[in-house]
């Protein structure tokens, strides 16, 4: 089987991806499901960086525009897991369903 | 070169009209200033007394001014006064048109005349109401649509006054509108209003369409050319005319509105409800004679329902209890033997009639107003809470009211067409008219109902003020005379009543000279009318459908009104009556003339009752069933929609996943297959 | 050769890095795991020459972000094992299954893309080219203060409305 780096770099990211999204389906934790999240974010990340190697360097600039997304979304999203975490006396996803209707 | 148009004008001084605009325009600004007025001057008696009445009596003198004038130039055409376009839409242009002529300038005299008279008679009546300058302003309104209606040249402006008459009739029937009987009342006469009023319309239409315009003249011109004679059109156009005609003036089947209008002040009954808008009908089928005149059919329909309501309405009015109820089918009554003048070709007879009947119609009215006053104010004084217009209360009263009881014996006379009275010269040209053109039914219609009219009138004065007082012993002392400003218009219109037939005598009367004022003046107007009569075979018998002439019968029906009147009054005068709290409802045939033949209950049965059914099935099955069920239908569905969508939404993270997750592979399985 | 084993070894790091971090209860081993997992993508991208973001995967993803996950972990005492947060097995299955499903369904399409799929070989040239004029930072510069200089700008604004909207929510609210 000969595979070159990107391609192997492609199905890596894939593997990533696929073992962050079992994550977020198998686990009740939100650091957790949240750390999953990130773990999706940085497959995209690598398929992005596989891609600007032939499609051009603006594919990177993507990376680092998700890297601040990120950046900012856990701190906006580990502060409403504080907040909530003061409410409910837990991080169990299963039991925030706000939002719900 | 100029000298000879010169000339002309000189020998044929032209008539134009005098400040034709302010005729109008005085009784709006009354009307305007009366209405604010209302609103700004609450509780003040003198401005409102002063304005209404003054802008009606304004106008009166213009139009005497007027009148002067065109006597002195005796136009042979309309002069028409064009004040602006009010609306022009392809080959449709209305103009506020104003026409005088003979039949407009007599009917602006009558309509201000009556109506000055009885703004002066109002100032006294409604002294205490506290709608006082809304009164006023509704009565000065009043005026002014009436006048538009007269002037109007052309279908459309004439119909703005036939709207705004009913209006002002509405608002005034219900002027008193706390009381929800007599709010019901002005409903009732707009909505049987309107059904005439579609009859117009439908009429205005026609004309247009055959026409292309709505001007009187254009179309009267053009009519005998353009419409063949009895053909369809035109009597479709003068049937649906006539059927708002019905519907104004208060003739079968639409006449059911008018007794119940009573419940305005009473005032507004003797102007609106007896003078002036009632004949409103009589004077858009003297307007449109030359229609009429085309349309045998037509002319036979308008006469013959003239003279059944005059029959029907004079039953009635035997049997009533109410003093203006008399009254009002003694109009009804009246109207239709106008109808019947016109109807038969005999337009002066009609205008004639109409003339005089508003002078001893208005008299009486007015009169029953003061009785009314008088009555009110007695019980008033003891708190009593009887009902002041039924007869069965009164009796006696011409003791306390001398004025009152002389004047309204002049009315009565008058209408029971006792010679020289002004009702005997109309009433009886109309009625020889109808024989002598050869509708012996209706001749013999028109006899019975004349003799009806004395005798019910007659039991009326005699209820009213002869035998004893029944008004109560406590109320008694409190009855007195109504005060100058109500007198002495009862006192005007009473010599109007006595001199107002002497401008048309007949040759036929030994004694009295001929007089032809009337029939000379309306001559231009009716003469293309009687043209196309006389041209068809209209001919004047000079005799009854049983033989006799003028003369003849005229003597044999005023001694027989003469004798019905003594009879009546003799059988009366000693009969004692049960005051009305006490009496009961009269029964067998007098049961049926005093529950009104049973009309309103028949229309209520037949049309009122199945509308409303109709209306409460459409209002189920479509408006409740379908439209409402179709809305709720959706919103139900988009509301089981949302719940089986709202299924899919746990609120858990690892579900959204889940779907994510599965449209993902669906995506890729597209790349893949 | 060199490249191949690198890439084999970080490649192995980094996917039982992730595997390890949804297996283990206790969250700071999950963390751990994971900061595993983005030193090895590190790698990766240094492999691919991408030596910019790769020093920035590290400095920002597994030093500011990761530290930023442990401090709440610490923070809300939750830095112990936990059964409960472990779903059950119909969900193990589902996730196994769903997993699998995705990685097979995209490592599929990779496979069986052609090499003019991914790039010409021109454009990786042009690519090689302005790595080797720039150097690997000043390549990224390009781009990024010309034709992206707003959405960059923006970015900035972006981290500022967090700092903000992260106080906000976070704070204790008086009784």
């Amino acid at each position: 089987m000969n595979l070159d780096i990107e391609s192997a770099s492609l199905i890596l990211s894939a593997f990533l991806f696929a073992v962050g999204t079992a994550g977020v389906l198998v686990r009740r934790n939100a650091i957790i499901v949240f750390m999953c999240v990130e773990l999706m974010l940085n497959a995209v990340n690598l398929s992005l960086i596989v891609f600007s190697r032939s499609l051009g360097l603006e594919a990177q600039v993507l990376v680092f525009f998700v890297m601040a997304v990120a950046a900012a979304e856990a701190a906006v999203g580990l502060a409403i897991i504080i907040a909530i975490f003061r409410h409910y006396e837990g991080v169990d996803v299963d039991r925030f369903n706000l939002l719900r209707w | 070169m100029l000298s000879l148009p010169l000339l002309l004008q000189e020998t044929h001084a032209a008539y134009v009209p005098i400040l034709p605009a302010w005729i109008l325009l005085l009784p709006l600004i009354g009307a305007v200033v009366n209405g604010f007025g209302a609103f700004i001057w609450r509780g003040n008696k003198v401005i409102p007394g002063v304005v209404g009445p003054a802008a009606v009596i304004g106008a009166f003198a213009i139009v005497v001014v007027n009148f002067l004038a065109m006597r002195g130039a005796a136009p042979h055409d309309p002069t028409i006064v064009s004040l602006w376009t009010w609306m022009a839409a392809g080959d449709l242009r209305v103009g506020v048109d104003l026409q005088f002529d003979q039949l407009s300038m007599l009917m602006l005299l009558v309509v201000t005349g009556v109506s000055s008279v009885i703004h002066v008679y109002s100032i006294g009546y409604m002294r205490e109401d506290p709608g006082y300058s809304r009164y006023f302003a509704y009565l000065n309104l009043f005026v002014f649509f009436m006048l538009v209606l007269v002037l109007g040249a052309n279908f459309a402006i004439t119909f703005v006054g036939w709207e705004g008459v009913g209006l002002c009739s509405y608002l005034l029937i219900g002027f008193w509108y706390e009381n929800r009987e007599f709010a019901s009342a002005g409903k009732k006469a707009f909505i049987v209003n309107r059904i005439g009023d579609f009859g117009f319309l439908v009429a205005m239409f026609l004309v247009f369409v055959h026409f292309g315009t709505l001007n009187y003249e254009t179309v009267f011109a053009s009519a005998p050319a353009a419409l063949a004679y009895g053909g369809t059109v035109v009597t479709a156009i003068t049937l649906f005319l006539f059927l708002g005609c019905t519907g104004k003036s208060a003739q079968i089947p639409l006449y059911v509105w008018l007794p119940d209008a009573m419940a305005g002040p009473t005032p507004v009954s003797a102007l609106i409800h007896a003078a002036t808008m009632v004949t409103a009908g009589v004077y858009l089928v003297a307007r449109t004679s030359v229609l009429f005149a085309m349309a045998p059919v037509s002319q036979a329909v308008v006469a013959a329902v003239g003279a059944g309501t005059a029959l029907l309405a004079a039953t009635i009015a035997t049997q009533q209890y109410d003093i203006k109820k008399v009254l009002a089918y003694s109009t009804v009554s009246q109207l239709g033997y106008m109808f019947v003048a016109v109807g038969i070709g005999a337009y002066t007879a009609g205008i004639f009639h109409l003339m005089t009947h508003a002078f001893f119609k208005a008299l009486l009215f007015l009169g029953s107003g003061a009785v009314i006053h008088a009555m009110h104010h007695a019980y008033h004084e003891v708190q009593s809470h009887e009902d002041p217009n039924d007869m069965r209360n009164q009796g006696g009263l011409k003791g306390y009211m001398p004025i009152t009881f002389a004047t309204m014996w002049v009315g009565t006379l008058a209408i029971s067409g006792i010679i020289p009275f002004a009702g005997f010269f109309s009433k009886d040209e109309i009625i020889w008219y109808t024989g002598a053109y050869g509708y012996g039914i209706l001749w013999g219609i028109a006899l019975v109902a004349a003799l009806l009219t004395a005798g019910y009138m007659t039991r009326l004065m005699v209820m009213t003020f002869h035998g004893e007082n029944r008004t109560g012993a406590a109320a008694e002392p409190h009855l007195h005379e109504v005060p100058a400003v109500m007198w002495i218009p009862l006192a005007i219109l009473a010599v109007l009543s006595i001199v107002g037939g002497w401008v048309n005598i007949p040759d036929a009367l030994p004694v009295l000279p001929a007089v032809h004022a009337l029939h000379d003046w309306l001559h231009p107007v009716f003469e293309p009318a009687r043209g196309i009569l006389e041209a068809h075979g209209l001919h004047d018998a000079h005799s009854s459908p049983i033989g006799g002439g003028e003369a003849m019968w005229a003597g044999i029906s005023t001694v027989a009104a003469a004798v019905v009147i003594l009879l009546t009054f003799r059988a009366l005068v000693h009969r004692t009556w049960k005051p009305a709290a006490e009496a009961t409802d009269p029964t067998g045939l007098a049961g049926v003339l005093y529950n009104k033949w049973y009309v309103d209950e028949l229309y209520d049965r037949v049309i009122v009752l199945p509308l409303l059914a109709l209306w409460r099935g459409c209002w189920r099955i479509v408006d409740a069933g379908l439209i409402d069920g179709s809305i709720n239908g959706l919103a139900a569905g988009t509301r089981a929609v949302g719940w089986i969508g709202s299924l899919f939404q746990t609120g858990r993270v690892a579900t959204y996943m889940f779907y994510f997750v599965t449209g993902v592979l669906v995506i890729l399985a597209t790349f893949l297959l | 050769m060199m490249e191949a084993f690198f890439f084999l070894l970080f490649a192995v790091m980094a996917a039982g890095g992730a595997i390890m971090m949804i297996a283990s209860r206790n969250p700071v081993s999950s963390l751990m795991y994971l900061v595993l997992a983005f030193f090895a993508l590190s790698g990766i991208f240094v492999l691919l020459d991408a030596h910019f973001l790769a020093a920035v995967q590290v400095i920002v993803y597994a030093g500011a972000i990761m530290v930023l996950f442990l401090f709440v972990i610490m923070l809300l005492n939750l830095g112990h094992r936990e059964d409960i947060d472990m779903r059950g097995h119909l969900a193990r299955l589902v996730a196994l299954v769903a997993g699998s499903a995705l990685f097979a369904a995209v490592a599929a399409l990779v496979l069986r893309g052609d090499e003019s799929t991914l790039a010409s070989e021109e454009s990786r040239l042009a690519v090689e080219a302005m790595v080797r004029a720039r150097g690997a930072v000043g390549a990224l510069a390009e781009p990024l203060f010309t034709s992206y200089l707003v959405p960059f700008e923006l970015t900035s604004l972006l981290l500022l409305v967090a700092i903000v909207g992260a106080i906000v929510l976070a704070r204790r609210r008086a009784p």
